[in-house]
C-alpha cells in the first residue's frame, strides 16, 4: 500500500537535492564583490523610505478566514464525489441541503462585504 | 528488490531530466511566440533560432555573484527558493504520461506512481509550492516584496476554491481520485465534453495559481519592480522561475488528464499524444499571455470569489442532476 508512496519520496528528494545543489553551486562559482551600497534593499534606486513591514490590511486576513470555511467544504466533497454514483438521489439530496445552508452563508459574508475590494 | 530500486531510479532521472528540459524550452517558446506576436524574432542568436538559449541562460545564472541584501531574514531567505523547485518538481512525480509499455520483457508503466488520492496529491503539493514564493518576498525586507508576497497568497487561495469545485465535478464523473483511472476513464468520450464548464474554470483558475498574465499579480512589473523576487539573483532567481515554469508544465499536463483524454488518441503512440496536447495548453498559456492586459487587484479578487466560486457550486449541482436524471 505505502509501497506507492516511495517514488514520491524519491522525487521529493531529487528537488529539494537539486535546489540545494544550485544554491550552493552558484554561491561558489559566482563573483563576490560586495559593499554597502549593493547590499542595501533594491527601490528602483531610490533610498528606501519608511518600515518595511507595513500593517496589513484586514481584507487578508477575512479572505484567508473564508478559505478556510469553504476549503473545509471542498474536502466534504471530494469522498461524496467520489461514490455519487452509489448514493444516487440520496447524495444529491443530501449535498443540495448541504449547498443551501452553505450558500446562505455565502450572501450573508458577500452582503457584509467581506467580499469588496476597494 | 533490486530491479525494483533499478527501474525506480531510472524513472525517476528520466522523468527529472524529462521535465526540466521542458521547463528549459518553455522559457525558449514563450520568448519565440511572444517576440512573433509582436513581429519580433526573439531569441536567435545562441544555436539555430536560438535553440541554445535556455541553456546557455542556465550556465550564465550559475556564475553571477550573488546578493543577500542587508535587511533580509538569511535562513528563509536561501530556504524558499528550494521550497519552490522542491515541491514543483514533486508534482511531476504523478503525471501519466502514457500507458504500460513492453521493455526487455519488464511491463513499465509510463508514470511513476498512481496515487489514489492522485488529483488531491497535485492541489496539496502545489499549494505548498506557493509558501516558496510567499517565504521568499517576505524575507527579502523589501516592501515591494513583501506586497507580492502577500498578494500571491491571498490570490492563491482564492482560485485554489473554484479549481477545487471544477476537479470535484471532474471526480464525480470518473468516480476515482486517481490520474490513471481520470484518464482510463475517457477512454470513448474526453472529459471536456461531459464538462465543459469545468474545463472553462479549471484553465482560469490555473492561470491564476501559475501566475500568469492577466492574472499575475504577484510579480506585476509595473507597480511592484517585480514582486516577490525582487531581491533574488543568480541561481535563486533562476530556481523561483524554474519552478514557475514547472508549475506550467504541471498545470498543462493536469489540463490533460483531467480534460484532454490523457494519453488517448488516433494513429499515435500514447506519450506522444500527451506530449501534443501538453504543448498545446502551454502555448496557450503563452499566446493569452500575449493577448490580454493584467488585471487589476480588486479585478482579480472579485471574480474569483463573486464569479469562480458560485459557478463552481453551480456545475457540481447540475453535474448530479445530469448523472441522476440520465443515470450515467
Amino acid at each position: 500500500m505505502l509501497v506507492k508512496y516511495i517514488p514520491v519520496l524519491v522525487m521529493m528528494l531529487v528537488g529539494i537535492g537539486f535546489g540545494v545543489f544550485a544554491v550552493v553551486v552558484s554561491s561558489i562559482l559566482g563573483p563576490s564583490r560586495r559593499f554597502k551600497v549593493k547590499r542595501e534593499t533594491y527601490e528602483c534606486g531610490m533610498p528606501t523610505e519608511g518600515a518595511t513591514y507595513v500593517q496589513t490590511p484586514i481584507k487578508y486576513y477575512v479572505v484567508a478566514l473564508l478559505f478556510l470555511v469553504f476549503d473545509l467544504e471542498c474536502v466534504f466533497m471530494y469522498p461524496w464525489a467520489v461514490h455519487y454514483r452509489k448514493l444516487g438521489l440520496f447524495g444529491f439530496v443530501e449535498m443540495l441541503v448541504f449547498m443551501v445552508i452553505l450558500f446562505v452563508c455565502y450572501v450573508y459574508v458577500w452582503k457584509k462585504g467581506a467580499l469588496e475590494w476597494e | 528488490m533490486i530491479e525494483f530500486w533499478t527501474i525506480l531510479i531510472i524513472k525517476t532521472l528520466v522523468a527529472f531530466a524529462v521535465s526540466m528540459l521542458i521547463v528549459a524550452y518553455s522559457t525558449w517558446i514563450e520568448r519565440k511566440v511572444l517576440g512573433h506576436v509582436q513581429l519580433r524574432y526573439g531569441p536567435m542568436r545562441v544555436g539555430f533560432h536560438g535553440l541554445l538559449q535556455p541553456i546557455a541562460d542556465g550556465v550564465k545564472g550559475f556564475f553571477k555573484e550573488e546578493l543577500i541584501p542587508d535587511n533580509a531574514d538569511k535562513p528563509v531567505f536561501l530556504l524558499a527558493p528550494i521550497i519552490s523547485i522542491g515541491a514543483a518538481i514533486t508534482l511531476v512525480v504523478v503525471i501519466p504520461f502514457g500507458d504500460t509499455v513492453t521493455i526487455m520483457g519488464h511491463k513499465i508503466p509510463l508514470y511513476l506512481a498512481d496515487l489514489d488520492i492522485g488529483i488531491l496529491f497535485v492541489l496539496g503539493i502545489s499549494t505548498i509550492g506557493s509558501y516558496g514564493g510567499m517565504l521568499g518576498g517576505w524575507s527579502s525586507g523589501n516592501k515591494y516584496g513583501v506586497i507580492g508576497g502577500l498578494r500571491a497568497s491571498a490570490q492563491m487561495i482564492s482560485y485554489e476554491l473554484p479549481m477545487a469545485l471544477a476537479v470535484i465535478s471532474v471526480v464525480m464523473v470518473s468516480g476515482t481520485l486517481s490520474l490513471v483511472g481520470i484518464v482510463e476513464n475517457q477512454a470513448g468520450l474526453w472529459n471536456v465534453v461531459k464538462q465543459p464548464l469545468a474545463f472553462f474554470l479549471f484553465i482560469i483558475c490555473g492561470l491564476a495559481e501559475i501566475n500568469r498574465t492577466p492574472f499575475d499579480m504577484p510579480e506585476a512589473e509595473a507597480e511592484l519592480a517585480c514582486g516577490f523576487n525582487v531581491e533574488y539573483s543568480s541561481m535563486k532567481f533562476a530556481l523561483f522561475f524554474m519552478a514557475e515554469y514547472c508549475h506550467m508544465f504541471v498545470f498543462a499536463a493536469m489540463v490533460t488528464t483531467l480534460f484532454l483524454g490523457g494519453w488517448y488518441g488516433p494513429l499515435l503512440p500514447g506519450p506522444v499524444w500527451f506530449f501534443i496536447k501538453t504543448f498545446a495548453i502551454i502555448f496557450f498559456c503563452v499566446w493569452e499571455r500575449s493577448t490580454f492586459p493584467r488585471y487589476r487587484y480588486d479585478q482579480v479578487m472579485e471574480l474569483g470569489w463573486k464569479v469562480l466560486l458560485p459557478a463552481g457550486l453551480l456545475n457540481i449541482l447540475l453535474t448530479g442532476l445530469w448523472m441522476l436524471v440520465f443515470n450515467i
